[in-house]
């Protein structure tokens, strides 16, 4: 509350110049009409053989009338109490206005869950690392791996201790987190990704005490409840600063910057590392860059060392065509090479090629010719299992079929893919994914 | 389609034409009459589109590109992502909503107005629930806000990364705000029941299945949050949390909750995971900064940039950029040619509000050699917009978020420009 005055007083100065300026556009206003009125005065006047001088102080006395008001007006209102000002923020009232309603008992339980660091907030409940396990994998170990190791790029909650200052530091449940009670309270309201909000307490216990257990924090027999949660010691538990950035930094960067001759030289150290296409149907494609900075001119206050030669243009697409343009001599590797760029569509899940394992698709290699749904170790979904049943087999036309649009294609399917909407792609991927068929 | 709309073929050759020589051009004089002026176009001829074509316009087929684009790779699901503000082809200040970047934690939601409420509860006289309808009946302010993700230019961390800027710093986008100061809503329910305000925190969460939730200290939540509900003069857009979203200015984006749901007043921060695991920034000795809320100044030059290279040669050239502060005002910017040996101040083109976007301009007679084009903005407070090595020497390479350095561009001869870093 004591930051209250500071609030409106800036916004108060402003609408003060704000004023100010629009008086000023009415004075000159008044002061044209009168000038008007004068002007005709003064033309009457000369008609009528009265001398020049005459007018003219007549023209002066009016416009300082005009003036003496003007001034008089800004005066009356920079007086008046800035309250009042046109562009106050808006009031406050005092005491409620009695808007909307009281909230429920049971509404507030349905909503405040959240939990605070002490444990507060808890709901009664126990659970254990052997229970969770189970859990886990059923409900999280399709994103977060089996043992909370992470797939892909998915978040890893396990492992990670003492990588804190390293160059990746991996941050972890186990090697980050302060606090557990974030834990249960974000797995309880936020997880599992897309079905939120379905863990039971006795659920969420055991499911935390498996991500401690995958940390090596506690044993399998831990039980965790609402009464010792709160005051579990993360191992990270001080590694955390209230921002300080006002001492460390701000007085520091607040010097009169240089304005001239501030170096000797200036040469490009790095080159973006990739470059990034744009197409037109949205999105954008990254490729590495493979520009170095040789070559390029150093700076001195006389300007660049000298002017390179003309650097060859970056391709702005990735069609089929264009790859194709870049490599006339082998139509089929340059088809393959556009394969390869599509192929980023589906890398986050799928790998392909030596030693490619399973993520959170199964590997793609020696597709062509191969049962659908085949690939071991691998839990498909119902739509899979069925045809792997049915020994359908993946031939160009059904692959073609079912990257365009996945879902419709296999109904049920749990590959989160929207398709690939150009034919285009479609011919490339396949002829990139066949290049896989030797091993 | 009927016949009128379809560009003929006699036009398109006409255009093409055109189009070759205005190539030639920047030359001040013509060898060739142009047919754009001296033939009769179509569109000089045949009448247009009538009203009501689109009831609700977008912009123009040859605008098509200017959109928000996303990285793929960077994470691994559309669903809790990011994209970006395609910053390089605005201009002024104000970001239109439908190319205004999001990010979502588990997915943008449709909700209706009549769905809505809104929960204060905790430290309060009397916990309260408001319908949208209440909300509009309370005292309103409008207010010019730039909301910018934390981790917009994180990626610069480990050296330039992603050559546009759009990719580097689009992860921003700047409204007009119409909506209720929150200190009017904790009014409404009584604040008598927090005691002493100091050391009390606000936390306030969201209605998605993330519930993204943050805690606020009171003094910003008594000071210029905002709970609004329109932006740019209409209703909010689902991605940016249509109907009701909060608006902490100067602060990084993760606090700005869309589709607010609860607001629960407390003695103490939640530290839920979005403000322990993320948003918080890890120094150079593995120690981690938190309640890192305040955007501290930057500026970018939008054009000449990768994704708007010079494509009129040698002579008059606008260098144009963008400046913010979430201390307050933008009150310089300078802008260098020669990677930092020279500063020249840039001219305003508006002096932005406080905590929100500021255009800057330096308008130059281009000699065609290649430039290191920097920007570097100051606040109210007289802070300096930082190198990377002062951010770097401070902090490492590992803090991920508020990267506010400067940035620059290699411009070549050809006018293209490429993200790079310099010594
Ligand atoms: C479909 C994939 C998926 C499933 C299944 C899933 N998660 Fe997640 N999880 C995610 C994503 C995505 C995030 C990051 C969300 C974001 O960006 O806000 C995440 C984040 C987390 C985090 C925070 C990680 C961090 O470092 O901040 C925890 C803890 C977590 N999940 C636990 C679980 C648990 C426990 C389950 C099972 C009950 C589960 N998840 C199921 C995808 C999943
Ligand atoms: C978001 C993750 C994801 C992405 C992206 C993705 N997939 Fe998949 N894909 C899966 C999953 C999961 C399955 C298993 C489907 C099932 O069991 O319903 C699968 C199955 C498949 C299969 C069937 C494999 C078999 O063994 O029968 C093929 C082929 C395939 N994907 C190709 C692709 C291609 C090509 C792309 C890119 C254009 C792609 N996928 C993108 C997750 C993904």
């Amino acid at each position: 509350m004591s930051k209250s005055p500071n609030i409106l007083l800036p916004a108060l100065g402003v609408t003060g110049i704000v004023l100010g300026g629009a008086y000023g556009t009415m004075t000159r206003s008044y002061k044209a009409d009168e000038a008007d009125i004068a002007r005709a005065q003064a033309q009457a006047a000369e008609a009528r053989l009265v001398s020049q001088e005459e007018a003219n102080t007549d023209l002066k006395s009016q416009i300082a009338l005009v003036q003496d008001t003007a001034k008089a007006k800004i005066a009356e209102l920079e007086a008046r109490p800035a309250t009042v000002s046109l562009t106050a923020p808006a009031p406050m009232h005092d005491g409620a206005m009695g808007l909307g309603r009281e909230a429920l008992v049971e509404e507030i339980a349905a909503w405040d869950v959240d939990v605070l660091p002490d444990g507060r907030g808890l709901p009664a409940g126990t659970g254990n690392a052997f229970d969770g396990e189970e859990l886990f994998a059923d409900k999280c170990a399709a994103c977060h791996g089996d043992f909370a190791e992470g797939v892909d790029n998915w978040p890893v909650l396990a492992g990670g201790f003492d990588t804190l200052a390293d160059e990746d530091p991996v941050k972890t449940v186990g090697s980050y987190w302060p606090h557990l009670s974030t834990v249960y309270d974000y797995v309880y309201r936020s997880m599992p990704f897309g079905e939120a909000g379905t863990l039971t307490p006795d659920e969420t216990y055991a499911i935390v005490a498996y991500i401690l257990y995958s940390n090596d924090l506690i044993d399998d027999e831990f039980e965790l409840t609402h009464v010792n949660l709160g005051a579990f010691e993360m191992p990270n538990k001080n590694g955390f600063i209230i921002d300080d950035r006002p001492k460390a930094e701000y007085a520091a960067w607040s010097a009169e910057p240089c304005m001239s001759n501030c170096k000797d030289e200036v040469t490009v150290t790095m080159r973006s590392v990739f470059l990034v296409n744009t197409p037109e149907d949205g999105g954008s494609e990254s490729v590495m860059n493979n520009a170095t900075v040789e070559g390029l001119p150093s700076f001195t206050s006389a300007g660049a060392s000298f002017i390179p030669e003309a650097e060859a243009k970056v391709e702005e697409t990735v069609e089929v065509a264009a790859a194709a343009v870049e490599e006339p001599a082998d139509e089929g590797a340059a088809l393959i090479k556009a394969g390869e760029k599509v192929f980023k569509k589906c890398k986050a899940c799928h790998a392909v090629g030596d030693g490619a394992k399973n993520k959170s698709g199964p590997q793609l290699n020696a597709l062509l010719g191969r049962t659908m749904g085949s690939v071991d170790g691998f839990k498909y979904s119902n739509v899979f299992k069925a045809a792997y049943d049915e020994g359908r087999i993946w031939d160009e036309a059904s692959l073609t079929e079912f990257l365009a649009k996945p879902k419709s294609y296999m109904k049920g399917t749990k590959m989160s893919f929207s398709g690939l909407k150009k034919e285009g792609d479609q011919v490339a991927i396949i002829a990139y994914l066949n290049s896989f068929l030797g091993d | 389609m009927d016949e009128m709309h379809k560009p003929s073929r006699r036009a398109f050759l006409r255009g093409s034409a055109a189009a070759a020589a205005g190539s030639i051009a920047g030359a001040a004089s013509a060898q060739t009459a142009d047919p754009l002026i001296t033939d009769v176009q179509d569109w000089a001829s045949i009448t247009g589109v009538g009203v009501d074509e689109t009831p609700y316009g977008l912009p123009i087929e040859y605008e098509s590109h200017v959109v928000r684009r996303n990285v793929e790779w960077l994470t691994a699901s559309p669903i809790s992502s990011i994209n970006f503000t395609p910053i390089h082809a605005l201009e002024g200040t104000i970001t239109p909503q439908g190319c205004a970047f999001e990010r979502h934690h588990s997915g943008a939601i449709e909700m209706k107005k009549d769905d809505y409420r809104l929960m204060i509860n905790g430290l309060v006289d009397k916990p309260l629930v408001f319908t949208y309808a209440d909300l509009e009946r309370f005292p309103r302010e409008n207010h010019v806000y730039f909301c910018e993700c934390a981790a917009n230019t994180g990626m610069e961390w480990a050296g330039a990364q992603l050559n546009g800027v759009q990719f580097t710093h689009g992860m921003i986008h700047n409204m007009e705000y119409t909506g209720v100061p929150l200190r009017a809503l904790l009014n409404e329910a009584g604040l008598g029941a927090a005691g002493d305000l100091k050391d009390k925190w606000v936390y306030v969460e969201g209605a998605d299945a993330s519930s993204n939730g943050r805690s606020i200290p009171m003094e910003k939540a008594l000071d210029d949050v905002l709970v609004a509900f329109k932006a740019n003069g209409e209703a909010l857009r689902m991605e940016h949390g249509y109907p009701v979203r909060l608006v902490v200015p100067g602060w990084e984006g993760n606090m700005w909750v869309k589709w607010i749901r609860r607001i629960e007043v407390s003695d103490a921060a939640t530290e839920s995971r979005e403000e322990t695991s993320k948003y918080t920034d890890v120094m150079e000795d593995g120690t981690a900064r938190k309640w890192t809320w305040v955007m501290d100044a930057k500026s970018v030059i939008t054009s000449p940039s990768p994704q708007m290279p010079i494509e009129h040669g040698k002579g008059p050239l606008v260098i144009s950029g963008l400046a913010w502060s979430g201390h307050g005002q933008i009150t310089r910017v300078d802008v260098s040619r020669d990677g930092g040996i020279t500063w020249e101040p840039a001219r305003l083109g508006k002096q932005g509000d406080t905590k929100a976007l500021t255009r800057f301009y330096l308008d130059v007679d281009w000699d065609g050699a290649p430039m290191l084009l920097q920007a570097r903005a100051m606040d109210e407070t007289g802070y300096v917009q930082p190198t990377k090595e002062q951010l770097r020497d401070a902090r490492g390479e590992n803090s991920v978020y508020h990267n506010n350095c400067i940035q620059t561009w290699y411009v070549n001869a050809e006018g293209i420009a490429e993200n790079v870093e310099v010594s």
